[in-house]
Parts: structure tokens; sequence; C-alpha cells
């Protein structure tokens, strides 16, 4: 198959026309896209936009219907995924489910720990967790491959402000630490706003992306969002240069 | 030793609950106990077809077995819900296996011993068989043991470490086919699945880890098993549905224990 764009050599994940269809319905439309070292990209769109299956693409748990993705060689990749139910009759401790499918020695297992904040934790059986220190448990497992590109699928679904706050705060100091790029999908549009180098705004096909403040702009965005969230970012922006200006 | 039939009997069992009961960890975690009926039920069409084509009834077994899991991984996901579609398995198969045998005329069969199990009636060669299937089992979980406990997990978990679920859930139906062949004769076609779900949630409440519940379910079998074979011989009642009953007796003193303990732990807190 001849692609439009050869895959960018510079990039670590590359994709290029990527479709899927589920039957006969089209989910993903010509997706093209370049994440590239230490970059933090963010995925926005509606619900049922295709985000999650275009993560699950990336990690090759969906099989593109057409397209291709291009990860560069050796390049490992830590996946934090939406959320985890396990089922109350499988007992599972904190160390256990950090060590599958392999185990790790026990100092990387205690620094992949300590680098997620759920140094604590370690002993702790599963069930007993919290929303926010499960997450930080499956951030922790993504960690130990010391991974290149770290993908994360709405990882603070369901936790409350302090809660997501505190989370995004971890990948920021994580993202420094391991020196990874981010590829993540987010509702979470001050985090957006924050820390996101490029932000893709999905909605079956990629229709704006950008920097953020491009992307907050963009009627394609104020179409999907609505008013309402582009003046959570407006106020965002106003806030943010206010305390530029003071500062 | 093996000339003894309580022997050969006593060792049927104990070598069939030792593969059984971890199985049943993972029948349990991935709630196929439906799975296990479909696919165990499926064997006296195994038997009648062995009957008929004078084969051996363990290869009868295991390859319908093997047919019925196959067709079971294959039909989920296409629209049924899984439930209703194992519900019609499981059922069709004991009822079609049954009428199947009632056309075997001239062959003179002893249905309750298919169905029930006829432990006491271990020969030396049905021995081996079993020990090899054990061990093929056993061979099976040690090595795929972390892959499959991931894929039990997430399926997503699993792509995202390399792995993949659909030959990890082959790996547990090629186990689910030779444990209902080898357990035919302990327990009888009715009473497998028993076999497979009791021990391993009988050890749920004690165990923090995956491969300590594995290990306490295989305990907890083994122990009904010997049990069940005492208690048949004392009490001159038939093996198989005996050695459930104690396999059900221990899930009982385990739930009521555990569940007693953790109430009067919040009543003194």
């Amino acid at each position: 198959m001849r692609l439009a764009h050869p895959p960018d050599s510079d990039a670590i994940l590359s994709v290029r026309q990527l479709g899927v269809r589920f039957g006969g319905q089209q989910i993903l439309e010509n997706i093209n896209l370049d994440l590239y070292r230490q970059q933090v990209v963010t995925l926005i769109g509606p619900n049922g936009s295709g985000k999650s299956t275009l993560v699950k693409t990336l990690i090759g748990a969906v099989t593109p219907t057409s397209g291709q993705v291009t990860i560069a060689p050796q390049q490992r990749i830590g996946y934090v995924p939406q959320r985890l139910h396990l089922d109350p009759t499988l007992p599972m401790t904190v160390k256990r489910f950090i060590n599958l499918p392999r185990r790790h020695p026990r100092r990387d297992v205690h620094k992949a720990l300590e680098d997620a904040g759920a140094e604590a934790l370690t002993h702790a059986a599963m069930s007993e967790l919290s929303g926010g220190q499960f997450q930080r448990v499956l951030l922790a497992r993504a960690l130990l491959v010391k991974p290149d590109i770290l993908i994360l699928d709405e990882a603070t679904q369901g936790l409350d402000h302090r809660g997501t706050a505190a989370f995004y705060q971890h990948i920021e100091s994580v993202r420094h630490a391991y020196g990874c790029a981010v590829l993540m999908v987010s509702h979470d549009l001050h985090v957006v706003m924050r820390t996101a180098d490029h932000v893709l705004c999905l909605n079956r096909v990629i229709c704006c992306q950008g920097e953020p403040e491009h992307v907050a702009s963009s009627p394609h965005y104020q179409a999907l969002f609505g008013d309402q969230t582009a003046q959570t970012l407006a106020l965002y922006r106003h806030h943010h240069q206010e305390a530029a200006n003071v500062g | 030793m093996l000339d003894d039939f309580m022997w050969r009997a006593l060792f049927a069992g104990v070598l069939v609950a030792m593969a059984a009961a971890p199985l049943g960890c993972f029948v349990v975690w991935r709630r196929m106990a439906y799975f296990g009926d479909a696919t165990a039920h499926a064997a006296i069409l195994g038997v009648a077809l062995a009957l008929l084509l004078n084969v051996s009834i363990f290869l009868g077994v295991l390859t319908v077995a093997l047919v019925m899991a196959g067709c079971v991984s294959l039909l989920s996901g296409r629209g049924y819900a899984m439930d209703t579609l194992l519900g019609v398995m499981a059922h069709s198969a004991l009822a079609v296996g049954l009428v199947a045998v009632s056309f075997l005329a001239g062959v003179r069969i002893d249905l309750n011993a298919y169905l029930f199990g006829d432990i006491l009636a271990v020969g030396k060669s049905d021995l081996w068989i079993i020990g090899g299937g054990v061990a093929l089992v056993l061979i099976l979980l040690f090595w795929r043991w972390s892959s499959l406990l991931t894929a039990t997990l997430s399926d997503e978990l699993a792509h995202a470490s390399g792995l993949h679920p659909r030959r990890e859930q082959l790996v547990l139906t090629l186990a689910l086919a030779l444990v209902v062949a080898v357990a035919l004769k302990v327990v009888g076609v009715l009473l497998i699945a028993a076999l497979l779900i009791i021990p391993a949630a009988t050890a749920r409440p004690f165990c923090r880890t995956p491969e300590v519940m594995a290990m306490v379910a295989a305990g907890v079998a083994m122990l009904a098993v010997t049990a069940g074979l005492r208690a048949a011989y004392v009490m001159d009642t038939p093996t198989g549905p005996t050695i459930v009953t104690l396999a059900a007796v221990l899930f009982t003193l385990a739930t009521v224990t555990t569940q007693s303990w953790r109430f009067l732990r919040q009543r003194i807190q």
C-alpha cells in the first residue's frame, strides 16, 4: 500500500491513514499522528469519538482495518488503562499485580511505586485500594518497563478534583524523570491547557489539532464541546495571563 | 499397592484434584463456570462416539470436549450473551449425548458410571492415562501461569505487554478438555464442574495471592477426594457424589467461619 506521507523517521510513534471499522461502523478514519521524544500529546473528543479505540489500536489490542502504526525499534510502551475491574474472586496484592506478567527486581519495583507515589501500598490488597490509589498502582506498573512512551486512557476517570490534580502532578514529574513521551486521553481541560504540547481533537477523524490555544479557538472544537467549555478555557487563559503578569 | 482398588481410586482422585483445582481457579476468576459445565456435559457425547467407533473413551471424550470448548470460544462475542449461549450448549450437549448413547443397541453400558463416575473401577492403565493428562495440564498451567493471569486481569493489559489473550484462552480451553477427560472416571460428567469450582470457591477467603489460592484449592480438593472415598466406603454411598458432597461441606464450613469471623470483628471494633 502506498502511503501519502511516509512515517516520520524522527517520531517514536507514527500513525498513517489509520482506519478502524467495527461491524459496518467506521470508528476511526484517516488518522495521522506523530509522537516525538518527550512530547506530551493529548487526545480530546466527545464520547464515542473513537479515543479509546485509537489508544487500543496503538497498544495492539485492536487491529486496524486500514493504515498502519509504526513504533520506532526498541521503544517500550507503558500503558495505563482507563479503569480496571478486578473480579472479587481473584485475590491480588499490589506487589503481585505489578510483577505481572514478568517479575522485576525488588529495587525496580520499589522505585516504580515510589515514582508513582504508591510506595506505601506495596503489600495492600488491590481490592482495598481507593480509586486514586488504584490509578497510581497502574501508573507504577506502567513505569516498571521504563517506558519511552507512556499511554494513558482517561486515567483519572472517577477521581475527584484533588485526586485528578495529584495524579497529573505525578505524571508531570514522571515525565521529566523518565524522559518519556506521553500520549493521553483526557477530559480535564485545565490539565490539557497546562501540560500538553500538542492537542488532537478527535471525532472519528482528527477534526482539529495544534497547540492548546489554537485548538480551543477552533470552530470545530467549539461545535463539539459547546460554548461552556470554550469559556472555561478562555477563563483559564485569562487567569494564566494575569498570574504571568503579576509574576 | 496399586493392586488394591482403593489405592488406585485414591491415586486417581488425588491426581485429578491436583489438576482440577488450579484450573478451577481460572474458571472462577474468569467467570467460566458454565463453560466448564458445557464442556463436561459434552463428554457424554464423546463416550457415545467412542463406543460407536470402538476407540478409547479417553480419546473420544477429549476430542468432543475440545470441539465443544472450541465452539463456545468461537461463538462467544457474536451477538449472544455468554451465559445464554452456554446454557443452551451445556444442556443440549448432555441431552444429545444421552440420546446418542441410547442408539448404541447391543452395547450394554452402565450409564450411571459415566454420569456420576466410577472411581472404584479405575484400572492400572486408567491410572497411567490420568497421570499423563494431569501432568500435561499442570505443565500447561505452570508454563503459561503469568500470561494467563495477566489475560485474566484485562485483555488490554495483556496486549500492551505483548501477549495474545486469544492464545491464553486457547491454553485454558485445552487444559479444560484434558481435565474433563481425566475426571470423567472420578466424578462423572454431571459433577466435573463441581470439582473445578467448589475447591476454588472454598479457598478464596483465605488467600491474598492467586498462587496461594491455587495451592489451597488443590489442598481442599485432595482432602475432599480422600475424605469422600473413605466416607463412601463406610456409608456405602456412591463415590463421586460423596466426594462432591464433602467438598460442599468444606465450602460451607469455610464460608460460615469466615463470615462469622468478619461479623464478630466488626462488632468488636
